[in-house]
């Protein structure tokens, strides 16, 4: 498709998340990749349960993948590499959604931030 | 234990985390709800695209609806699929979503990167907002 090697048809989903997503923080300002330690650290324990979950689903034969449709890298567990970014991309276009509807309705979730008028202490 | 099971497991496992864990209790509000509403939209279409195209094939055995067929796309709806991806995927992204949101507000209230907070949109002037 697209004159693109088919090998890169999961990462092209991946693309198309980003794509449908990454223009919320300049046009919502939601600010955050400006909230960049924050992100960090969600990224670097949500992939956990998720990689687990994966190495043993694909150990298990739940699931596997067409080897002419992703990278052919793999990590431990013979989990693509196209899968780690999928459990990267996916949280930050939550993460962007999530910021998206703050920052048109000013909802509340209980982060300390809201409003900035009502700060939420060590409950 | 089958992808179902496990699906249906991890649903429960995160919601504890939310709501006793973290304590933070993301699922009580409206701004997830209406963020999930989105996010799920468009996860049809990209779990479309991985199993429509045949990227991700799924075994019978594991999942409600029969395994994925070696040429051509599955069933798109019916088979236990929802948008040619097994109903599971819903519970799996779920689950995926919410952890990922909780652990993103858990964050913001032990205070790393607290602020900049988000808004306001390019669409409204920035002086509306007391900041």
């Amino acid at each position: 498709m697209l004159g693109l090697p088919s090998n890169l048809a999961y990462v092209g989903v991946l693309v198309f998340v980003l794509v449908g997503s990454l223009w919320l923080e300049v046009v919502l300002r939601t600010r955050v990749f400006a909230r960049l330690p924050r992100l960090l650290l969600v990224l670097a324990l949500v992939i956990w349960p998720f990689l687990l979950w994966d190495a043993y689903a694909i150990a298990q034969g739940h699931w596997w993948f067409d080897t002419e449709r992703i990278l052919g890298v793999y990590l431990p567990g013979e989990i693509p590499l196209d899968e780690l970014l999928f459990f990267l991309v996916i949280p930050i276009a939550s993460i962007l959604t999530l910021e998206a509807v703050r920052s048109v309705k000013g909802w509340p979730v209980g982060d300390g931030s809201d409003a900035l008028e009502e700060p939420v202490g060590q409950q | 234990m089958t992808y179902t099971q496990i699906a249906l497991l991890s649903i429960p496992i995160v919601v504890v985390v939310d709501l006793f864990a973290l304590r933070t209790r993301v699922i009580t509000r409206k701004a997830f709800w209406v963020s999930y509403a989105i996010i799920v939209f468009f996860q049809l279409i990209t779990n479309g695209m991985f199993t429509g195209f045949g990227i991700v094939q799924y075994d019978g055995a594991a999942i409600i609806g029969s395994t994925s067929p070696t040429t051509g796309a599955p069933t798109m709806f019916g088979d236990g699929r929802i948008a040619f991806a097994p109903a599971e995927d819903l519970m799996f992204g779920f689950s995926l979503i919410l952890l990922s949101l909780a652990l993103w507000v858990f964050f913001g209230r032990l205070g790393v990167s607290r602020t900049p907070v988000a808004g306001p949109p390019m669409w409204r002037t920035r002086s509306r907002r007391r900041d």
